[in-house]
């Protein structure tokens, strides 16, 4: 089996849970990743102050769409804080599998909108 | 399809040393010249010794290293500039074919456009000849305009002549050979149009210079612009050949040393061409550097590098089809494009592509090159390319469609 493309992430890739838009919904963010065009925005419906649904929508390589879907589910339930504490190492942990340098804004560019349609952060997670 | 390209041009094994490398037991195949090329042993060696046995400060140094150095470095130019069929004192160094553009951009551009005017490019530009002219048209108030590019990846005539004929275009810039799509321009038909129209034009030619003959004069541009490390050569330099009555008129581009010819306290007057554009100490080992790849390319002979460039192109126009789900951009008829061949593969992002590629070694670019306008035209977010050099051969190709087989099977495809 690749070391990098493992059942669990072609499966997210091709089948990518939490995908698609929200109407309506409170927050929404869209970014793009500079290197390689890839495309990404989210739409989130917050209730008691925290993510109640959210989609995430657009193009990209198997990194980025299967780490916005494996996080999907994990980001469900957290409050705007503690997205806001969620970090790069965060992301990678739940992908699963060693993410080198050059793949790296692929692996965080889903956290990077969420981070942007949460707290207003349109920052690269560190 | 016989027997095309089926060893390199050259003695790769001594002369490109760095291909005999193997990663993880896997011969390199390197598939990314548009992006840089590779440097031949005589190119390296070159600048080599020019830093052993002949560096020193060029142009105004009166002892006899400074005037072997400085002899060595305008040498290069006088070479660089017959090799494309331009004068030498019409033929400028800048750092690479970015700063060409945004020379002309700045130095001619501010000068001469004004708001009301239009500047003419293409979609299929690289990002270096889009975005100086964005700048260029925000400060002056010039309208930016772009030629469409069609389903087979060229160009209009017909559009060109009816923009035009609105009479306001001051400068058209395009490509003499696209980045993303091979496509090679119609640089006479365009440039002769262009100067009809009362236009000045610049031609990028990054991707034509390094693989196929150039005679500048003949294809008739006002500015023509390329990059050293595309054509075998060092990083660092890039050329721009400008007519020399526009050089001329135009004001400096940097200031500073070797571009002026006398400073008093309040302004200074400027050094003859090209050393008027040309402030500061130059890139002496790229310059000569780049009149050894010139020199490399020269023996070889620009008939028979474009013939390879060709023959590979084909061969691996002819190869991909064999890859399901494979789509490939651009003109399909290989006397109309050059040795760049960009594709997608349904079901796989051109990231994916390219990484599952370099597990075999195979060095293949993916992503927007740098195009995004093309990429949003063609409907894509990016796509992979693999592009060829006298290095290459057809073993290099059948190693990218084996590549492209096993990426297809590690996604299920």
């Amino acid at each position: 089996m690749d070391a990098l493309y493992r059942d669990y992430i072609l499966d997210h890739y091709k089948n990518p849970r939490n995908f698609g838009t929200l109407e309506p919904h409170d927050l929404e963010f869209h970014d793009h990743n500079p290197l390689c065009g890839d495309e990404l925005g989210v739409h989130v419906v917050v209730e008691d102050g925290r993510i109640a649904e959210l989609r995430f929508h657009g193009q990209g390589c198997a990194i980025s769409q299967a780490a916005a879907s494996i996080t999907s589910d994990e980001l469900i339930g957290l409050t705007v804080d503690e997205v806001e504490r969620l970090d790069a190492d965060w992301v990678i942990d739940q992908l699963g599998i060693d993410i080198s340098p050059t793949r790296r804004k692929c692996a965080l560019l889903s956290l990077k909108v969420m981070r942007g349609a949460t707290t207003g952060d349109p920052s690269w997670p560190e | 399809m016989g027997a095309v390209a089926e060893k390199p041009l050259v003695d790769s094994r001594a002369d490109f040393p760095l291909l005999e490398r193997q990663f993880e037991g896997k011969r390199l195949v390197y598939l990314d010249s548009a992006a840089t090329s590779q440097k031949p042993r005589q190119v390296i060696e070159t600048i080599e010794r020019y830093y052993r046995d002949s560096n020193a400060n060029i142009h105004r140094g009166v002892y006899a290293l400074a005037r072997e150095a400085t002899e060595l470095f305008e040498n290069g130019r006088e070479r660089i500039a017959a090799f494309v069929g331009w004068d030498t004192a019409s033929t400028i160094f800048t750092k690479n074919a970015t700063e060409a553009i945004n020379l002309v951009a700045y130095a001619w551009g501010r000068e001469n456009v004004r708001a009301g005017d239009e500047v003419l490019i293409t979609q299929m530009e690289h990002h270096s000849n889009i975005v100086p002219w964005q700048l260029l048209c925000q400060e002056t108030g010039a309208r930016l305009r772009y030629l469409s590019v069609s389903d087979q990846g060229e160009l209009s005539l017909d559009e060109l002549d009816s923009v035009l004929a609105g009479g306001r275009v001051r400068l058209v810039a395009f490509a003499h050979v696209s980045n993303v799509l091979g496509t090679l321009n119609p640089v006479e038909e365009i440039t002769r149009r262009a100067r009809a129209a009362g236009a000045v034009s610049l031609v990028d030619a990054s991707q034509a210079v390094p693989q196929m003959p150039v005679d500048v004069r003949e294809l008739g541009p006002d500015f023509y612009v390329w990059t050293g490390h595309k054509a075998l050569g060092p990083t660092g330099i890039g050329v721009l050949h400008g007519r020399a009555e526009l050089l001329r008129e135009m004001r400096p581009f940097l200031g500073g040393g070797d571009m002026i010819s006398k400073v008093e306290f309040a302004s200074s007057t400027w050094n003859e061409l090209p050393w008027k554009f040309e402030a500061g100490t130059s890139p002496v080992a790229e310059g000569v550097g780049l009149g050894a790849a010139i020199d490399y390319l020269s023996v070889l002979g620009m008939d028979a590098v474009r013939a390879h460039e060709r023959e590979l192109t084909a061969y691996a126009l002819e190869r991909l089809p064999e890859v399901d789900g494979i789509r490939v951009f651009g003109p399909l008829d290989p006397d109309r494009r050059g040795g760049v061949v960009s594709f997608a593969l349904d079901g796989m992002h051109p990231h994916d592509i390219a990484e599952l590629c370099d597990r075999e070694a195979v060095c293949i670019r993916a992503g927007h090159h740098c195009a995004q306008p093309l990429m949003r035209s063609l409907g894509v977010a990016a796509t992979a390319r693999a592009s060829f050099h006298v290095y290459n051969a057809r073993e290099d190709v059948d190693g990218l469609i084996e590549a492209l087989q096993k990426a297809r099977g590690v996604f299920g495809l």
